[in-house]
């Protein structure tokens, strides 16, 4: 490697701009002529306008316009539409309901009927209160577990028992088969609660249309701009690609939550057209809880089947999924190709039969959050792995190392569809068990006890899926895009580079990563190297940043590209040395007649693509500019070992996390700094899961954690220092060997931090404890174990 | 709309605005100062904070009318030049920023816990930083940038 190629821990180039206050979020920019948007909200969860009065709000100061359902009906604005269609068990389609952008008809709390528009935010926001509008309140179906009960509110006339669809995926026959001769069966319950993904940066739109050359740019906080762009073209502005830019700059966070296609993006377009005006509107915090897409949400009831020895024989899972009142953009892909194809885990299980209902609610859209439907599956298996260690006697560690997939056992055809392609779970199992010292925690469970406190530890091991994803094989399991990733890598005449990528980075550090394979292969500094992303004017059309796939997918469309470099520079090089091409080699930056010293370097080589007076001209075109298109030959499969020791306070159910140690794999790691930095934001949010976080609605459909006053954000003081490791063995089907390493923290650790909440509670007799295990929740279960016991 | 006099990165300014304007709308929207961030609306999560007189506040929580005759640092103040402050250094040597949304608060909170206590524990420093919401780094080297930072202010390595 160079000394800034891959395995380098380089420091940030894209530091600079953040750290002295010149990063470029859109709610920075405000454009000539800028006006402010500020949406008319629904207070009801479900309700229909019997009146909307706009006359005093359209005759306030500053205001431009007041927009309603009514003007996107009678203008055609399209309605947002989903990315993934799901068939139910019969074959027959999901039900898919319209979604307009702005509605008669809310279904849920923040569902938008009208948007005022003026030449200050404060002019806009004051005239929104302006807005008369007179509802006929409808019952709501809110929570799941009130949603799937019969006779409930329907959301949808069309959606009978609010049911999305009913899906499956395994064979019944043969896991019914396995758990006939099963010596035990271990039945758990879970619920996997719904969460707000909180990027620190609120979602915002700033839209622009250019009348003079009938061309619309819209400025976003997207991790997938070209995404947002064909959708825009397609389905909801309806106006061709070549009329539309779309714009993701800085943007601060997304993990899931800034995939999707908004009304939002759409309205500001098409307001602007109709105000000739640019048109901004920001998100505040508490918009934000009521109208970004949430994550999670399940209810689950899973049955594993054991020999006597503790082999698996067999899965059995039933799960209630809620997608909210819309279908979001990747929503029904979530809990079904993303979750049901995970359940197998990191282990051998012959037979696997899964049942997905899912369910329209009043509430926002749940849709893709950091890990997407791995955290559902991993949370629930290794909840039910526990259960069945202290049910069968058999020691967790032995329990797993049993039937932990064996590394001679890849490539692994799981009954649930995936194909690992490679791993080895007791090298991290090993890795892990060594660096939480487990040897000696029956003495800190002493020292503990001597003090009034319990403690308790913690154990996962798991795989995901992610690299997302095969074009063809997404395509025949309903998705409605391809998921390749694109790459240009520009070569400039003075031997600088420029990286034009379809990935976006929202914090990943892709400027610093991608100049290191530049770096890597090219040799040249990574201070020479740019990499453009996030711009649909400058970048190849790409899908984006999601399911931890910039590496695995859109680097490896960066190195193909290179090929195509090294491969033309090789053909220059040759004529100018006047040599074979096939006697030629590239290494360290430089092109060497194999075995002597003649040698051209690589920005000689540059120079003469594009100063090419003594050139191969007639076999080779001028310039030293490559793109490429990388469509992943398979999902990649990070996985791993997660280990969690925490400390109760009985007296006040207080759960202090002391110690987190992980050792995953997530493949070849270009840049460790960045990688161990994307596990410590993971394990925040998956601690944050598992202890403290919960989107909250009440029966009526009210969220009752729609701030940080309620919802309980993982802050500096709730969390330890990490140790994290990694173990690598190479992804077989890329270029790059990389796995993907933005999401094992969040997929992992909930549930080591709740085996772990058991582990400390089991002598009390406590033997189920949901997510959060807030303070309130832990103590409730100490006094009930006490009343069961005396 | 009122008159306002008050120093912002040592350069005297002076500003119409409403009495209603937040200092943070100052900033952000009167003097384009984009590099404090607005993350919530309840004061909670501390992307707005700025060092007035050398108490550092979120800003969302002041009226720029409040501000009169006061001196503020902002992030875009914090650095010398072309030379990051140490407490920027420490971020960037540490990987303690990714997004980068709630670095400026995150700065410049820290910047003030090390003036107040030169010499902090790793518990100190999450404590004094539980002001400041970050959902990117698990606060993991943040906490290790901000102990090499008192450091360094300190004179040490």
């Amino acid at each position: 490697m160079t000394s800034q190629g891959i395995g380098a821990s380089v420091l940030r180039k894209e530091d600079r701009r953040f750290l002295l206050g010149k990063g470029q979020y859109t709610d920075d920019i405000v454009l000539p002529d800028q006006t402010y948007a500020v949406f008319v909200r629904s207070p009801y969860a479900h309700a229909k306008v019997k009146k909307l009065d706009a006359s005093a709000a359209r005759a306030a100061a500053g205001v431009l316009a007041v927009l309603t359902y009514a003007d996107v009906a009678a203008d055609g604005l399209g309605g947002i539409p989903t990315g993934w269609a799901v068939k139910n068990k019969d074959g027959s389609p999901m039900v898919e309901p319209p979604h307009p952008a702005l509605t008669e008809h809310v279904r849920h709390v923040g569902d938008a009927v009208a948007m005022v528009i003026a030449t200050s935010h404060t002019a806009a926001r004051a005239a929104s209160s302006l807005v008369e509008v007179d509802y006929d309140v409808l019952p709501a179906a809110a929570r799941l577990a009130d949603a799937i009960k019969s006779g409930a509110p329907q959301v949808w006339p069309e959606a009978k028992g609010n049911v999305c669809f009913d899906w499956h995926l395994g064979d019944p026959a043969a896991t019914d088969a396995a758990f006939v001769n099963a010596a035990h069966v271990v039945e758990i319950d879970v619920v996997n609660q719904r969460l707000a993904p909180n990027a620190m940066e609120p979602r915002a739109a700033n839209g622009h249309y250019d009348n003079a050359n009938d061309y619309y740019t819209l400025y976003t906080t997207s991790q997938n701009p070209h995404l947002t762009r064909l959708l825009l073209a397609a389905f909801t502005l309806k106006v061709p690609e070549h009329k539309l830019r779309v714009v993701a700059p800085d943007v601060g966070g997304g993990f899931g939550s800034k995939i999707f296609h908004y009304a939002e993006e759409l309205l500001v377009l098409w307001a602007s057209r109709r105000v000739g005006r640019p048109v901004k509107w920001t998100s505040d915090r508490s918009e934000a809880f009521l109208t970004d897409a949430h994550g999670r949400d399940h209810i689950s009831h899973a049955t594993l089947a054991l020999d006597s020895n503790g082999l698996f024989l067999g899965l059995r899972v039933h799960t209630y999924a809620n997608l909210g009142a819309y279908l979001s953009t990747f929503a029904p892909a979530v809990p079904t190709y993303l979750y049901a194809t995970l359940l197998s885990g990191p282990y051998h299980i012959p037979a696997i039969y899964a049942e997905v209902k899912a369910m329209f609610t009043n509430t926002v859209a749940v849709d893709a959050y950091r890990g997407a439907g791995r955290p559902e599956a991993s949370y629930l298996l290794e909840r039910l792995v526990e259960k069945a260690s202290r049910q069968t006697t058999i020691d967790r560690i032995e329990l797993r190392r049993r039937n932990l997939i064996k590394p001679e056992q890849f490539p692994y055809q799981t009954a649930v569809a995936l194909q690992y392609d490679t791993g080895n779970f007791q090298a991290t199992l090993d890795m892990a068990i060594e660096r939480i010292d487990y040897q000696n925690f029956a003495t800190r469970r002493a020292g503990s006890a001597a003090r009034g406190k319990l403690r308790g530890l913690g154990i996962s091991t798991y795989i995901e899926a992610c690299g997302i994803a095969p074009s063809a094989l997404v395509g025949a399991l309903g998705a409605r895009a391809g998921l390749y990733e694109a790459a240009n890598v520009r070569v400039h005449p003075t031997g600088s580079v420029t990286v034009f990528t379809g990935t976006h980075s929202h914090g990943q550090g892709h400027e610093t990563t991608f100049a290191q394979l530049i770096s890597e292969r090219l040799g040249v500094s990574t201070d020479q190297v740019e990499v453009v992303h996030g711009d649909t004017a400058r970048i190849p059309f790409g899908m984006g940043t999601y399911g931890s796939r910039s590496a695995a997918v859109g680097g490896s469309a960066i190195v193909k590209a290179l090929d195509k470099i090294v491969d033309k520079g090789k053909k220059i090089a040759a004529h100018l040395l006047e040599a074979r091409v096939e006697d030629l080699e590239f290494k360290d930056g430089t092109y060497r007649v194999i075995g002597t010293d003649r040698v051209k370097a690589f920005g000689e080589i540059a120079f003469a693509a594009y100063v090419p007076h003594n050139y191969p001209i007639e076999t080779v075109e001028p310039g030293l500019d490559e793109s490429a298109f990388y469509d992943p030959k398979n999902f990649t499969f990070p996985g791993g070992t997660h280990f969690v020791e925490v400390e109760v306070d009985p007296e006040t159910g207080v759960v202090e996390v002391l110690d987190v140690a992980i050792a995953d794999d997530v493949g070849v790691i270009i840049n460790p700094m960045i990688v161990d930095g994307q596990a410590h934001g993971g394990l925040a949010q998956g601690i944050g899961q598992a202890l403290l976080e919960e989107a909250v609605y009440d029966a009526e459909g009210q969220m009752t954690t729609g701030t940080y006053m309620n919802y309980c954000m993982p802050r500096a003081s709730d969390l330890p220092m990490f140790k994290v490791g990694n173990h690598v063995t190479a992804c077989t089907h890329n270029p790059l060997g990389v796995k993907g390493v933005g999401e094992t923290g969040a997929i992992g650790v909930p549930a080591a931090v709740i085996n772990a909440v058991l582990d400390a509670l089991a002598p009390l007799g406590v033997t189920d404890i949901s997510m959060p295990a807030t303070p309130e929740k832990v103590w409730r279960a100490i006094q009930a174990a006490k009343g069961a016991t005396s | 709309m009122s008159t306002l006099t008050l120093t912002v990165n040592d350069a005297k300014r002076t500003v119409e605005c409403e009495p209603h304007t937040l200092l943070v709308e100052l900033l952000r929207e009167h003097l384009r100062l984009t590099g404090t961030h607005v993350g919530c609306d309840t004061s909670q999560c501390g992307a707005c904070t700025v060092s007035v007189n050398g108490r550092s506040i979120k800003s969302c929580t002041m009226l720029a009318l409040e501000c009169e005759g006061a001196s503020i640092t902002t992030i875009e103040g914090l650095a010398k030049g072309n030379q990051f402050h140490p407490m920027q250094a420490a971020f960037h040597q540490h990987h303690g920023l990714q997004c980068g949304f709630c670095t400026s608060g995150m700065v410049m909170a820290a910047c003030e816990l090390v003036a107040k206590n030169p010499n902090p524990t790793e518990q100190e420093v999450r404590h004094g930083l539980e002001g400041n919401l970050c959902r990117c780094t698990g606060y993991h080297n943040i906490v290790k940038a901000v102990l090499s930072a008192a450091d360094v202010m300190r004179g040490g390595k």
